[in-house]
């Protein structure tokens, strides 16, 4: 195999014949391969690997890349209203500054002293968030929200000793996946809605909870759109069978309505991405678990804590604490297995509720609550159009459906893009039983042109 | 030859920043939000009147209150207060390939194209996208020989997981999922190979490593292989940076009791070429594309597990697979034995299209090229190490080469200086670089630590690096005070943390620990 000769690799500084030449002078070989030949024969590549030819100069390279991210069309060109568990919300300017500064960007594992600053920024968004869901303990963001939800539930057989989770049949169908394979040993029962209001159906839950239930969960707004205001009575429920309420809340939310510990939830969790993170093609996502301080919860987190300490100076710093939870304190006798998650947006979320403080959260919150409001009662008055559960309150999203009209959802979905709009998630396939309809989504980015355009279009669409 | 550098009169920022909640002034605003229209709210009516009886917040969250600047300067100093790979030589992090990230991809990930896309958008609106993944997963199968790959896992460890739950669907499927209940991992194989099959219900054997050669033998092995076994979970080469030559013969046995085969090959940065996972007959295995394919660590994620597995197993990936029908790029989700979804969408794609860039970048030979410096690197450093640095060794397989890095012990300077790693590894940060990393459990080789030269540090850099412990190991036997009561040029200095023990004692909340102290 014929190397090619004379390239120097600008990422590789000894990619320089008279720098390699000299270490392995040092080293007392003629060749590189030398020092792996130990390899067995067997194991060995043979030949070379059959890849592109290399873009070797920066300016080709982003010629290409770009070339091929230009055949996307991306939601600053179109109108977009999709949701379902990724949100365009606006990202403040100084969380781009911070998050893209080499320190945080290119930083990993390192702890007390040198990373003193991004261990101090982790424990900001402990405390940020702590504030937010109004519960004493949060751990560092995990992969994302779904597994916020598989660890909080996997939380509540460990802590009760039991085996049966209910969750609501209008949960995140995503999540529900991620929740039968992470929770595989757990029966999950599905909790009926009230079809007029998505409303958890209280008695269904008092039917289906038993000694052996060990969490109640639900989302709160629900993945469907309505707010749950049955919160108080299901923790009630659950709580006086012994199980554990958990509350997966949106933190963008949070400013506006009640935190769920108010109504009971012994757990809150949810997904962070939309506490400054871009969409990403779904790179945004971000968990994060909150509970009381309770030694009982405390020890079943396997998530870092970055607790704080202080010296005889008056000096804080910041280490990872009570180890011995996590697999990389104890490998397999860890309450569950811990890798690299996602610190990065974790101080993005911190700079985002620092800028935003409690004032900018309630407006955040508000502004939504009245988008979703508006655009509820506009393009329900469109001809073949209905607006479901329209006897909850919406925040944020809300479902269209399309059943009087004589057209699918897919079918209208491709007359939208025509006209330069992303329409809602289709779910007539997750959600048979709602028909043709769709899961809109508005944020504060939505503008009130931005609904009235949708109404017109839609109009105009299913006349 | 090798020379001596001068080192550095450093000292890292220090700015005594307080935390966040003690800058806050009521009625300061960082960011503000657009007016709702009149009509809007003329239409709408009192939000009060609309929201949820008993779902108004009564109190509103107690965030710290700042103004725009106020809150950039807090971070930037947070920011300036740790040592990102950027700025410096960050060879002590071993096992985590901290290699440089190239700039220009900052501005792919930056670019609307990218970071404005919805994961639920039309596909003939993503087809870009699409194209990079689905080409990404083209170039991870010829690296590994694997026959599918997905990139839906958020890390590595996510990975791990995502394999051990294809290892039980496959073992169910054959109506062998209760009886084959055991997984064998190796002690120097990262902790997450244990822990992520035993969260899936699997139990764990741990074979411990040969005192000579530093990995376990055939007979080890053998003496735990049965018909209980599910699957073999191994990384190679290992912590130690020790190749298992044997490691086909293990795969074989393994095979032949009926049980798979997961390698961990999140440190692959020594393999590009040389070696792969199809040759030594693997089953499944990952990358993790934020280590030895370039994509920035990022204070501990987002990353990606990129998730590989032969045809045999590809019907179980997570939902949904990238495929190309000729003209167009699409998400396939019908698959009905798949074990569903890892993580939301398709995982962290942002480390995907900086891995798809970096791999265009450099091409074949400059794949081969990353593993040859890093092995050459590597063995000088340790050559250097060995020969002049006092109270230093190399446990297991000694005078022999090794792959990507070598986990070293300080055991003979504890004994002889009572300085341990601990101590080393504070003092070394006194001259500019990062802590380093020592081991992962079980801590077989004593007072350990774990540098990885990777191709991306200069000769002149590894040869600071060296000039740094020399130094340090010097001062551990004449003035081993100075080293025991380091950091001195640190943004803090010493502070009592041992690992805290009782859950009372945990503070991870400011609220927290100003109740603990009683402040208002």
């Amino acid at each position: 195999m014929e190397k090619k000769k004379n390239i120097v690799y600008p990422y590789m500084p000894n990619s320089v014949e008279s720098i390699k030449k000299e270490m392995m002078d040092e080293l007392g070989i003629k060749n590189i391969e030398e020092l792996y030949s130990y390899i067995p024969e067997k194991l060995r590549m043979k030949g070379k690997l059959n890849l592109p030819e290399p873009l070797l100069s920066e300016i080709e390279l982003k010629e290409h890349v770009e070339g091929i991210l230009s055949k996307n069309i991306s939601c600053n060109e179109y109108l977009s209203f999709l949701g379902a568990g990724c949100y365009r919300h606006y990202v403040p300017a100084v969380c781009d500054e911070v998050n893209r500064r080499s320190e945080f960007l290119t930083a990993y594992c390192g702890g007390t002293y040198t990373d003193h600053g991004k261990c101090q920024a982790i424990f900001e968004f402990t405390s940020l968030m702590s504030e937010l869901v109004d519960m004493d303990v949060v751990s560092l963001a995990t992969y994302d929200g779904g597994q916020a939800t598989c660890t909080s539930l996997r939380m509540t057989h460990r802590i009760t000793g039991r085996k049966e989770l209910l969750v609501p049949s209008t949960m995140n169908p995503e999540i529900l996946s991620q929740l039968r394979n992470y929770c595989d040993f757990m029966t999950i029962t599905l909790v009926d809605y009230d079809p007029k209001t998505g409303q958890m159906d209280l008695d269904d839950l008092k039917r289906k909870i038993s000694e052996d239930t060990a969490g109640v969960f639900i989302e709160n707004p629900s993945y469907l759109g309505f707010i749950e205001e049955h919160g108080e009575e299901i923790g009630k429920i659950a709580h006086e069978h012994g199980a554990l309420f958990v509350v997966s809340a949106d933190p963008s939310s949070l400013g506006i309505l009640e935190a769920p510990v108010t109504y009971g939830a012994d757990i809150t969790c949810g997904d962070i991405q939309c506490l400054g993170m871009h969409m990403g093609y779904g790179s945004g996502q971000s968990g994060y678990i909150a509970s009381k301080d309770d030694p009982k919860f405390i020890m079943n987190f396997p998530n870092h804590f970055y607790s704080l300490y202080e010296n005889e100076k008056g000096e804080f710093g910041f280490s990872r604490s009570l180890n011995q939870r996590t697999s990389y304190g104890s490998r397999e006798k860890a309450v569950e297995y811990l890798g690299t998650n996602t610190g990065l947006w974790a101080i993005t979320a911190a700079v985002y509720l620092s800028l935003m403080g409690p004032e900018g959260m309630y407006e955040l919150g508000e502004n939504i609550m009245y988008k979703s409001q508006y655009a509820v009662k506009v393009l329900s008055k469109v001809k073949g159009v209905k607006v479901l559960f329209d006897k909850s309150t919406n925040f944020k999203e809300f479902i269209l459906n399309f059943d009087d009209s004589n057209k699918t959802v897919e079918e209208i979905n491709k007359e939208l893009l025509n006209r330069g709009i992303f329409g809602g998630k289709d779910l007539s396939k997750e959600f048979k039983q709602l028909g043709q309809s769709a899961l809109y989504c508005v944020t504060e980015l939505t503008k009130k042109s931005d609904i009235d355009r949708l109404a017109n279009e839609l109009s105009q669409i299913l006349k | 030859m090798s020379k001596d550098v001068k080192l550095r009169n450093f000292h890292q920022a220090k700015w005594d920043e307080p935390i966040i909640f003690e800058l806050s002034t009521p009625g300061q605003r960082g960011i503000l939000l657009p007016r709702i229209d009149n009509e809007v709210v003329n239409t709408v009516g009192n939000i009060d009147e609309v929201i949820p009886k008993g779902m108004k917040r009564k109190n509103k969250p107690k965030l710290p209150e700042l103004a725009q600047p106020q809150v950039l300067r807090h971070f930037l100093r947070l920011s300036q207060e740790t040592l990102g790979q950027d700025i410096n030589i960050d060879i002590g992090l071993g096992t985590c390939t901290m290699k440089y990230s190239p700039k220009i991809h900052e501005q792919f990930v930056a670019n609307h194209k990218f970071s404005e896309l919805h994961p639920l958008q039309d596909e003939s609106t993503t087809q870009g996208i699409l194209e990079i993944m689905y080409k990404m997963e083209q170039f991870l199968k010829e690296l590994s020989g694997m026959d599918a790959f997905v990139f839906q896992p958020g890390g590595g460890a996510q990975a791990v997981f995502s394999n051990a739950s294809i290892l039980k669907a496959y073992h169910t499927d054959r109506g062998e999922g209760e009886k084959r209940n055991e997984i064998i991992t190796t002690a120097f194989s990262h902790p997450v190979n244990s822990a992520a099959p035993h969260t899936k219900g699997f139990k764990v054997i741990t074979l411990m490593p040969d005192k000579e050669t530093g990995y376990p033998s055939i007979e080890a092995l053998k003496s735990v292989v049965s018909d209980r076994t599910a699957g073999l979970f191994i990384t190679n080469p290992e912590d130690t940076g020790i190749f298992n030559v044997n490691v086909k013969e293990m795969v074989d046995i393994v095979h032949e009791a009926g049980g798979l085969c997961i390698a961990d090959i999140a440190d692959a940065n020594g393999l590009f070429g040389i070696t792969r996972a199809k040759e030594v007959g693997y089953d499944m295995c990952h990358y993790n594309l934020h280590k030895a394919f370039s994509s920035p660590h990022g204070s501990m994620g987002p990353c990606c597990g990129a998730q590989g597995v032969k045809d045999f197993l590809a019907k179980y990936l997570p939902v949904p697979v990238v495929k190309y029908d000729g003209s167009k790029y699409y998400l396939d989700y019908d698959r009905p034995e798949s074990i569903g979804k890892i993580r939301k969408f398709y995982g962290v794609v942002a480390a995907v299209l900086r891995a798809y860039s970096w791999i265009m970048s450099i091409g074949a030979d400059g794949l081969k090229e990353v593993s040859e410096l890093s092995i050459l690197n590597n063995n000088y450093l340790m050559k250097r190490l060995l020969t002049e640095v006092r109270g230093i060794s190399a446990p297991y397989s000694e005078g022999n080469y090794r792959m990507e890095q070598v986990r070293y012990s300080w055991q003979k300077l504890k004994e002889e200086t009572g300085i341990g790693t601990n101590e080393v590894e504070r003092r070394c940060m006194d001259y500019g670089v990062q802590e380093y990393y020592q081991s992962h459990p079980p801590y077989l080789v004593p007072e350990p630590f774990t540098p990885e030269p990777n191709e991306t540090y200069s000769k002149d850099e590894i040869d600071e690096y060296v000039s740094i412990l020399k130094k340090v190991s010097q001062e551990a036997y004449e003035n081993p005070e100075i080293v025991r009561t380091a950091p001195h040029n640190a943004p803090i200095s010493l502070i009592p943390t041992d690992p805290i023990t009782n859950p009372e004692d945990l503070i991870v909340s400011w609220r927290v620990y100003k109740r603990k102290k009683g402040l208002k």
